[in-house]
């Protein structure tokens, strides 16, 4: 004890033993005290960035000018109106240099280019992260409550997604994430509400199960429930990963409570299944366009066809021929809302078609399923497990009401703060691969979780983490100025008759009419002011080829002529557009210079020959319409408009407008409407 | 004397031999193989490319097909049981990353590549023989600029400029007098500058004195749609393109 008390009795000593030493000492500590700030400054991790910038733009050639727009400090883009406080260019100092391109050592690279200037978004708007921080783990990884990381790169697109309500083009991951969560039936049980207040709506059509007793066996059922892509590998139906018993119980219920329909089921024609010609099946089938909708496994295992409607491969094992029969000869007896058109088949040919695709079966699909006779209990119990796997959801069951907010809501799924997230052992603590994992394998999150397995590639995995993690706080937060609505499809419903006629050929499943249909076939919004009447009655008799390099073609509907001179009426006079002069006739029209004039433009100073073809010898143009009978297919007044801005008439065309000039376009108009089919050929 | 000396030498020799146990220890950690699990039973002498070279991707995405390589001997018959590795520079991740061939000699991984738009130069390595046998492979990244040119090239471009047909898609590309240039045409693409590719894309071939068959598209798309065309058709050129910029001389 001596010995210390001694010591620092020294130490004091000879501190501040007398009063100028003392004063010295303390002057000391003070200054050292004062040097701790811009010590603390000098070593901090922005300031060595800062280091690393001078040398690394040192040696550069254009270096004089880097260091004029080089600022020493802290750096900040501070937007008031959007909450955003980014000092990321403290330390991304090359983000609007252009010339350090070649440069890939972060964080010095410039941005790439993007639509939106950095100045007026900052950064942590689209990428996440915590602008303010000046450190990089507390800008990229911080993980803190109401703080979120930095958005991976695979996954950028979510960040455009918290506008951009609508389908951009620069997204195609965004885009694909988002169809597949009304197509693969999300939104049946998770509720998402778009920042605008608008709920996203399903667009697939989940079969209604009232009837499906007498569309397929009980057998079918129990087999589909075990493995849905056992039976159809595109199927969107996920796997509900049954026990044997629990899929017996679901398919006795399914069946006990179907109630039959009538007209539903009919006994096939036995005459004309008698003479139904076995070789006239694909042809048939070909003929019709079913591909356009419908895909088969060809022999090599891959799916060939559409995807609007289900796989066919093996539907034989699933349709009763009856319900096959009444189906073709009118789907919309069966299910009133189908996509499926009625094709107005005759009965040899509803026999042709139904034997052909009857005998698209696989003998070993469900060869192993026998099913007792259903017991009360069982039947009881499927209904329970109907219940609580939430079938009802996306499809109508007879006695099982369709449950409300089934599933957690995801309108704010990309702001998941982490602690509210159970994380699987072994993996990234990040929301993103949390929603990835989910997506890819929702029962390894405990046997309790409901979610089915979807079968998705991992493109489709990634797209659905996308659109998901667009969907965050600051997207609801963001002022409505920003924000990009989508467009929504209008319930446009044509009247009378003739509407009636366009909903049974389900026009609409490739059509669009004003704001509402499919995409696969051309808007049909301005078709009267486009088409001869005489064409339009022909092509609805008997579509003929317009684009050549197509598969996927309108089909052949066995329409009467009163029907047909119905629908031709009212296309013609209901599609009307304002923009064309329904009146122009080329006053040249008949003037064989005149169409020599067009000739001219059309082949040399144009060479529409690239794309079109007039003359099947010497044109081998593939991509546009053929043109060869144009002159009796199209009004002057759409080719003369066409021509001047084909963009106008149907946005999104590849057709480029070659800006015209009024005479050009008119002397092309006189040439296209010169091009008549002969009496003979046009009537086939 | 003697005590200094030998305390001084001990200090030495602990020194060297904790910085030798150190620089071991990081070797170690560096050089420690990733695939040890893999037992492989047979050795190639040379690294052929099946398929899933040459692809474009957006940033920070799997490529479409997965790469294979096959392991040959020297006679040019493939080996099975022997393993592959992958390496690529930073960023760029392999599913999985090594490999053993399978019985018909070939190994599988799926890349995924970086956040940097660009080429991106991977290896495959097989130990071989005597000497380890290596291959290289170049797969492209597309940052937003490009992607979006390459999704307007799908939609404007490719029908006539790419030769490739399927019965999907079928090409216009025979169809035409004068053929295209395929964007991947480095050899003559690169000699044009961009205000070239420009006034082709905005006023036709004949603003070049070339082909009327390609049409104007200035009215049809915007000055930033043909800015990501040419930024697509640098970035997938073969050979690819140096851009030419300004030369400064080096301090």
């Amino acid at each position: 004890m001596q010995p210390i008390k001694k010591y620092v009795s020294s130490v004091w000593q000879a501190l501040f033993g007398d009063p100028v030493r003392a004063f010295g000492v303390v002057s000391l500590i003070l200054l050292l005290a004062l040097a701790i700030a811009p010590a603390k400054e000098h070593f901090s991790q922005w300031h060595s960035y800062q280091r690393k910038y001078i040398a690394l733009i040192h040696d550069r050639g254009d270096a004089v000018s880097l260091r004029r727009r080089f600022v020493p400090g802290i750096h900040q883009i501070w937007l008031p109106e959007l909450g955003v406080v980014d000092r990321c260019t403290t330390c991304h100092l090359g983000l609007k240099e252009a010339s350090l391109s070649d440069v890939s050592q972060q964080p010095f690279r410039k941005h790439p280019a993007v639509p939106h200037s950095l100045d007026a978004f900052g950064c942590v708007i689209c990428h996440g992260g915590q602008g303010q921080a000046t450190t990089v783990v507390e800008a990229h990884h911080s993980e803190r409550a109401g703080e979120e990381p930095i958005l991976p790169t695979r996954y950028i697109e979510a960040g455009c997604g918290q506008c951009h309500q609508n389908a951009l083009s620069g997204t195609p991951k965004l885009n694909l994430g988002r169809t597949m969560l009304t197509r693969y039936g999300c939104v049946h049980c998770h509720a998402i509400t778009r920042p605008d207040g608008s709920k996203v709506e399903a667009t697939d059509h989940p079969p209604s199960l009232v009837h499906i007793a007498d569309k397929t066996t009980r057998e079918w059922i129990f087999s589909w429930l075990k493995d849905p892509q056992a039976y159809a590998a595109s199927t969107t139906m996920p796997n509900y990963k049954l026990s044997d018993s629990d899929a017996t119980d679901i398919s006795a219920y399914l069946v006990s409570s179907s109630s039959p329909k009538a007209g539903d089921t009919v006994a096939a024609d036995a005459k004309a299944a008698a003479n139904a010609d076995p070789a006239a099946g694909p042809s048939l089938y070909g003929e019709s366009f079913c591909a356009s909708c419908h895909a088969v496994q060809n022999a090599a295992g891959n799916l060939v066809g559409g995807d609007l409607g289900p796989e066919l491969t093996r539907l034989g094992n699933k349709a009763k021929p009856e319900w096959l029969t009444a189906w073709l000869a009118n789907p919309r007896v069966y299910d009133s809302t189908t996509p499926m058109p009625h094709y107005r088949f005759t009965p040899a040919q509803i026999a042709t078609l139904a034997a052909f695709l009857q005998a698209k079966s696989d003998s070993d699909y469900g060869s192993g399923v026998h099913l007792a006779a259903a017991s009360p209990q069982q039947i009881s119990h499927g209904r329970k497990l109907i219940v609580e796997l939430g079938c009802t959801a996306c499809h109508e069951i007879n006695g099982v009401q369709k449950p409300e907010n089934f599933a957690p809501d995801l309108s704010a799924i990309g702001s998941k703060p982490l602690a509210q997230i159970v994380f699987l052992p072994g993996m990234e603590h990040s929301l993103p691969s949390y929603i990835a994992a989910k997506i890819r394998q929702p029962r390894a999150f405990g046997s309790s979780v409901k979610m089915p397995q979807f079968a998705l590639t991992a493109t489709q995995t990634d797209a659905v983490t996308t659109a998901l993690l667009a969907l965050t706080a600051r997207g609801r937060s963001m002022p409505d100025n920003l924000r990009v609505a989508v467009v929504p499809e209008t319930n446009y419903q044509p009247a009378g008759h003739a509407g009636k006629l366009i909903t049974e050929l389900a026009c609409f499943s490739c059509h669009r009419f004003n704001g509402r249909g499919g995409d696969m076939a051309p808007d049909l919004s301005w078709e009267g002011s486009s088409v001869q009447r005489p064409w339009l009655t022909d092509f609805l008799h008997n579509p003929n080829t317009l684009r050549p390099s197509l598969i996927r073609r309108m089909p052949r509907f066995n329409l009467s002529d009163s029907d047909n001179k119905e629908l031709t009426d009212y296309l013609l006079t209901v599609y009307q557009s304002p923009a064309i002069d329904s009146d122009l006739v080329p006053a040249a029209a008949s003037s064989a210079d005149a169409v020599e004039h067009g000739r001219q433009l059309f082949y040399s100073k144009y060479a529409c020959q690239a794309c079109h073809i007039v003359d099947t010898k010497a044109d081998k143009g593939y991509i546009g319409p053929t043109l060869t009978q144009v002159g009796s297919r199209l009004t002057a007044g759409w080719v003369y408009a066409w021509l001047k801005n084909p963009q106008a008439l149907r946005p999104g065309t590849t057709e480029p407008n070659q800006n015209l000039s009024d005479e050009d376009a008119r002397a092309l108009t006189v040439f296209l409407m010169s091009l008549k089919s002969s009496p003979g050929r046009g009537a086939k | 004397m003697i005590t200094r000396m030998t305390a001084r030498t001990t200090f030495r020799v602990t020194a060297t031999v904790a910085i030798l146990s150190l620089a071991m220890l990081a070797g170690c950690k560096h050089s420690a193989p990733p695939n040890a699990g893999l037992k492989p039973t047979a050795q190639g002498t040379a690294l052929v490319e099946s398929s899933g070279g040459h692809q474009v991707s957006a940033t920070g995405t799997a490529v479409t097909d997965p790469l294979v390589v096959q392991v040959n001997d020297d006679r040019g018959i493939a080996v099975p049981g022997a393993l592959v590795e992958f390496h690529g520079p930073p960023g760029v991740s392999f599913d999985p990353s090594g490999i053993l061939t399978d019985s018909s000699g070939q190994a599988s991984t799926t890349v995924t590549l970086g956040a940097i738009a660009g080429r991106y130069q991977l290896t495959a390595v097989t130990p071989g023989k005597a000497n380890p046998a290596s291959l290289d492979i170049v797969e492209t990244a597309l940052g937003y600029q490009q992607r979006a040119g390459s999704i307007l090239a799908d939609k404007y471009c490719s029908r006539c400029h790419d030769p490739e047909s399927s019965p999907e898609r079928v090409s216009n590309y025979d169809n035409l007098e004068v053929k295209p240039h395929p964007f991947a045409d480095g050899n003559t693409l690169n000699k044009m500058s961009d205000a070239d590719l420009t006034s082709v894309i905005l006023h036709g071939g004949p603003a070049l004195n070339r082909s009327a068959l390609m049409p104007s598209y200035g009215s049809t798309l915007s000055s930033s749609d043909v800015k990501a065309l040419i930024a697509y058709t640098r970035a997938v050129s073969d050979p690819p393109y140096q851009p030419p910029g300004t030369i400064y001389a080096r301090k």
